[in-house]
C-alpha cells in the first residue's frame, strides 16, 4: 500500500526487498513461488540466514536479537518477506515461544533457549490443543504432577503442526485441577526426545501430513523447564496468542495467490467475465483489508500492549476468507487440469507437460479450509467482535 | 401432480442403501482408497447382480430398461456412501454413449458385458489445456482400411485407469467431432493412471495411431454426446444431493455430540443457524435434482439442456456451501482423512469441476433469454 507509506517507510520496504531477494537462495524462493511447500531444510536454511543478518526476530528484546522497529516496520518486514517468497522464520519459535521466554522466563531459560530458538537450531512445536480442548482451550487435561525435581506429564496434544520435525514442544499443562480452569494451567518446555513422548501423524484431506497427535506417557520434565510461575500459563498463552495481531490477515499470502492466478490465468481471465469479476472483487477486498491492517498498526503504538481490539478479529476473519477465496480462484482457473491428484509435475514420456498449478491448486483449496478453523476459529472471532460492539 | 418415488423406485433405493450400509462403511472405503485398484471388483459384481450396471440399457442388451428416475435413485445412494466404483464412467457415460450412438451390432457386442460387470468403459473427451468445451479438441481420426486410427492425448479420463474400451472424441478429416471405440489393450494406447482428487481413479490416455472403429456415424455423434451428458449431469446432481444429505446429518450429529465450554456445541445459536442454512441449500438442491430428472423427458432439446445445466448450477453452488460449512463446523477433525466429512468436500468439489463449472453453467443458463419468460 504505497499510498499510505511515508518516504522513509518506502525506503525501508525497498531495503527489505533488496535483502530478501539477494540473500535468500533463489532456488528456495522459486519453489515457494511455484506453489510448493518449503521443506524442513528450506525453512531452517532461510531462518539461519535471516538470523545471521538480524532479520529473524526483530520483535524480540534488543539483547536477544531484536531491532527497535515500529509495528509498521515489522509489518513491512513480514510482508516483504512473503512477497519475496522467503519461508518465514518458524512461527512457533519466533512469534510464540521466543517472546514468552523472553518476557516471562528466567535468565537461565533465556540463555539456554533464546539463541537456538532464533537460529532454528531448535525446532519448536506448539502443544496447546487437545482432542477435547479446541476452541475451549482452557478445558485442557494434559497433567503435570510435581515429583521432586521433575514434573510427570501425562496426556495428549493434537493438531500439532510439523511435530514430526520437532525437537522441543511448549505445552500448556494442568498443574492444579482443583481451581477454576484458567488458574490451574502452566507453560512447560518439553524435549520431544524424552522417553514417553510419541508422535503420530494425521493424514489431512490435501494428502499431506502437516499435523500430528503427540502423546505423553509418564514423561519426566525437569522442573526448571517451567516458564515463569506455576499456574500462570494461561496469562502467558494469552500474551502469546495476542502477540501479532496483524500477521493473521495474511495480506502477503493473498497478494501472492492473486499474482500467481493472474500469471497463470491470463487467457482464462480475459475470456471469462464471471471469473474476472470475482478476481476484481477479491482485489478490492484485499486492498481494503490492507488498509485496515495499516489502520490497526497506526494506532497500535498509542495503545498499551494487550488491549483488546475487535478490529484485529476483522483481520483474522476476513483475511482467512480472502486467502481461501484466492486459493479457490486458482482452482477455477485450472478447471479440469486440477482434477488429477499428482505428487509431481513429471509425466511419462510423450505426455503433455502439466500446467503449473495442476499439482497444488486443489490440495491448497482443501488445505486452506484450515485457515478459518485455527488461530481462533472464525466463529470465535465473530463472537469477539459481537461482544465488543454489543457490549455484553 | 405426483412427485413421489414409485414403489419400484423406493424398493430399488432400499436395496442399494441396504447393500451399501452393510458393505461400504467409511473404513471399508478408506481401505479401498489406498488399495491398488482404488475400488472394489467384489462390489462391482454385486452391483451387476442387482442389475445396476445395465439399469438404463434395453432389455435385449442385458439391461433393465429403466429410466433417469431409477438412475437418480441409485446415484443418490452412491453419493451418500461415496461409492468409488466407476459407475459414471462405465455405465452412464461409456454405456450411455454406446446405447445412444452405437450400431445394433455394437450395442449387442458391448452392452451385455457392461451390464454383467465384465466390461469397463471410459469416455475420453477432455484434452490438456481444454476447459469445458466438448468440441475444442485436437485428437485426430484418420481413415485406415475399414476403420480409423486416432492420435492425440486425452486427460482427466474418469475410469481411464481400468477401462477395457475407450469411447473417444476425435476430429475427422471433414472437421466433424466423431465418437470412436478404442480397445484399451491395442497398440498405440498408453495410460498415465492416477487417483483423482476425490480418490476415484482416472488417467491421461495417449493415442498414437491407435486402431479405432467409429461408434455409429460420426455425423450423429454430437447429438448423442449432448443427450448422454444431460443424463450424466442429472446423475451427478443426484449423487451430489446424496453427498450433501450425508454431510448435513454428519454435521448435525457432530454438533450434538461435540462438547466445548461444557455444552454440546449445538447449543450455540450461531451454529444452529448455520446448520439450518445447510438444510436450506440441501432442499433447494433436491428440488433442482428433480427438475433435471423431469427435464430429461422434455421434447425441446435446447430447453432440456438448459434446464439440466440450471440444476447442476444450483447443486454445485449448494454443494460448495454445504461442504465448506460441514468442514468448518467440525473444526480440525473435518480436515482429516480419517473422518468422513472431508471426503465429501473432495467429491463434491470434483463434481463441480466435471463437465462444466459454476461460472460456465451460469453463462450457459443465462444465454438466450435465461430460464424464465420476460413479461
Ligand atoms: C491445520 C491445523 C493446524 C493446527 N496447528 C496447531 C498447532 O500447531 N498447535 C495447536 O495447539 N493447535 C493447532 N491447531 C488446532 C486449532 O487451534 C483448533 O483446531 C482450533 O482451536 C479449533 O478447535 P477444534 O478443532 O477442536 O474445533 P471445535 O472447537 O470443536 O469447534 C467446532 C466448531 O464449533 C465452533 N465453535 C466452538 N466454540 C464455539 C462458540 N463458543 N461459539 C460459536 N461457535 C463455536 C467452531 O468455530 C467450529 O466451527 C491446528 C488446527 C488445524 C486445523
Amino acid at each position: 500500500m504505497e499510498l499510505a507509506l511515508s518516504k522513509e517507510d518506502r525506503a525501508f520496504a525497498e531495503e527489505m526487498r533488496a535483502f530478501f531477494t539477494s540473500e535468500i537462495p533463489a532456488e528456495i524462493r522459486d519453489r515457494l513461488a511455484r506453489g510448493l511447500h518449503p521443506s524442513k531444510a528450506d525453512i531452517v536454511a532461510s531462518q539461519r540466514i535471516l538470523n545471521e543478518h538480524g532479520m529473524a526476530v526483530p520483535h524480540w528484546p534488543l539483547e536477544w536479537g531484536g531491532r527497535e522497529w515500529t509495528p509498521l516496520q515489522r509489518h513491512i518486514w513480514s510482508e516483504e518477506m512473503t512477497l519475496a517468497h522467503v519461508p518465514h522464520p518458524l512461527v512457533f519459535n519466533t512469534a510464540m515461544v521466543g517472546p514468552v521466554i523472553a518476557t516471562f522466563g528466567s535468565q537461565e531459560l533465556k540463555e539456554r533457549f533464546l539463541p537456538k530458538t532464533a537460529s532454528a537450531e531448535i525446532w519448536w512445536s506448539q502443544g496447546f490443543s487437545e482432542p477435547n480442548a479446541g476452541s475451549d482451550l482452557a478445558s485442557l487435561k494434559t497433567s503435570a504432577v510435581r515429583d521432586g525435581d521433575n514434573y510427570i506429564v501425562n496426556g495428549q496434544k493434537t493438531w500439532t503442526t510439523l511435530a514430526q520435525y520437532g525437537d522441543w514442544i511448549f505445552c500448556l499443562v494442568r498443574t492444579d485441577p482443583t481451581v477454576a480452569q484458567q488458574r490451574g494451567i502452566s507453560f512447560v518446555l518439553i524435549d520431544m526426545r524424552s522417553p514417553g513422548v510419541t508422535v503420530r501423524p494425521i493424514h489431512l484431506i490435501d494428502g499431506g501430513y502437516e499435523v500430528n497427535e503427540v502423546f505423553f506417557d509418564n514423561v519426566e520434565v525437569p522442573a526448571d523447564q517451567l516458564v515463569g510461575e506455576e499456574n500462570k500459563g494461561w496469562t502467558y498463552a494469552k500474551f502469546l496468542l495476542g502477540n501479532e495481531r496483524t500477521s493473521n490477515a495474511g495480506i502477503g499470502v493473498i497478494k501472492n495467490r492473486i499474482a500467481r492466478a493472474k500469471r497463470l490465468g491470463g487467457e482464462v481471465i480475459s475470456a471469462e467475465p464471471l471469473l474476472r469479476a470475482r478476481l476484481t472483487r477479491l482485489e478490492v477486498e484485499t486492498m481494503a483489508l490492507e488498509m485496515t491492517v495499516l489502520r490497526v498498526l497506526a494506532r497500535e503504538s498509542s495503545m498499551p500492549a494487550g488491549t483488546p481490539d475487535p478490529v484485529s478479529s476483522v483481520l483474522k476473519l476476513r483475511g482467512s476468507e480472502l486467502q481461501q477465496d484466492a486459493a479457490e480462484l486458482l482452482l477455477d482457473i485450472l478447471g479440469p487440469a486440477a482434477l488429477p491428484f499428482r505428487k509431481e509435475r513429471t509425466v511419462p514420456d510423450g505426455f503433455a507437460a502439466l500446467d503449473e498449478g495442476a499439482v497444488d491448486a486443489m490440495p491448497t483449496y482443501f488445505n486452506w479450509r484450515k485457515a478459518s478453523i485455527y488461530a481462533g476459529s472464525n466463529e470465535v472471532q465473530r463472537q469477539i467482535i459481537a461482544k465488543a460492539i454489543l457490549k455484553f | 401432480m405426483d412427485l413421489d418415488l414409485t414403489d419400484e423406485q423406493r424398493l430399488l433405493g432400499d436395496t442399494v442403501n441396504g447393500l451399501l450400509e452393510k458393505r461400504y462403511d467409511a473404513n471399508t472405503r478408506l481401505q479401498l482408497l489406498s488399495s491398488a485398484d482404488g475400488w472394489s471388483r467384489d462390489m462391482w459384481h454385486r452391483y451387476a447382480e442387482l442389475g445396476l450396471l445395465g439399469l438404463t440399457f434395453e432389455e435385449q442388451y442385458g439391461g433393465a430398461g429403466m429410466g433417469a428416475g431409477e438412475l437418480s435413485v441409485v446415484l443418490e445412494s452412491f453419493g451418500r456412501a461415496l461409492v468409488l466404483e466407476p459407475v459414471l464412467a462405465t455405465v452412464v457415460l461409456g454405456g450411455g454413449l454406446v446405447a445412444a450412438a452405437g450400431s445394433a451390432e455394437q450395442k449387442a457386442e458391448l452392452l451385455p458385458g457392461v451390464a454383467a460387470g465384465e466390461t469397463l468403459l471410459a469416455f475420453a473427451y477432455t484434452e490438456p489445456g481444454m476447459r469445458w468445451s466438448l468440441t475444442g479438441i485436437s485428437t485426430a481420426a484418420t481413415p485406415a482400411g475399414n476403420g480409423w486410427t486416432l492420435s492425440g492425448q486425452k486427460s482427466a479420463v474418469f475410469g481411464g485407469d481400468a477401462a477395457d474400451r475407450f469411447v473417444v472424441t476425435a476430429r475427422t478429416p471433414d472437421g466433424e467431432v466423431g465418437l470412436f471405440l478404442v480397445d484399451g489393450a491395442a497398440g498405440g494406447v498408453r495410460r498415465d493412471a492416477y487417483a483423482m482428487q476425490d480418490g476415484q481413479r482416472g488417467a491421461d490416455v495417449l493415442f498414437a495411431d491407435a486402431p479405432a472403429v467409429a461408434l455409429g456415424e460420426p455425423a450423429d455423434a454430437l447429438e448423442a454426446i449432448e443427450s448422454v451428458l444431460d443424463v450424466a449431469i442429472t446423475a451427478l446432481c443426484a449423487e451430489a444431493v446424496g453427498a450433501m444429505d450425508r454431510m448435513l446429518w454428519l454435521t448435525v450429529d457432530y454438533l450434538k455430540t461435540r462438547v466445548q465450554f461444557g455444552h454440546p456445541i449445538s447449543v450455540f445459536q450461531t451454529l444452529q443457524h448455520r446448520a439450518a442454512d445447510m438444510f436450506v441449500s440441501l432442499e433447494q438442491a433436491r428440488s433442482m435434482a428433480l427438475v433435471a430428472r423431469l427435464a430429461l423427458g422434455a421434447d425441446d432439446v435446447a430447453q432440456r439442456r438448459k434446464t439440466v445445466r440450471a440444476a447442476k448450477l444450483q447443486i454445485d453452488v449448494a454443494a460448495r456451501h454445504v461442504a465448506q460449512e460441514a468442514v468448518q463446523l467440525h473444526g480440525g477433525i473435518g480436515m482429516t482423512m480419517e473422518y468422513p466429512v472431508g471426503h465429501y468436500l473432495k467429491r463434491t468439489t470434483v463434481i463441480a469441476k466435471t463437465f462444466a463449472d459454476i461460472d460456465a453453467l451460469t453463462e450457459l443458463v443465462g444465454a438466450d433469454g435465461g430460464l424464465l419468460p420476460s413479461g
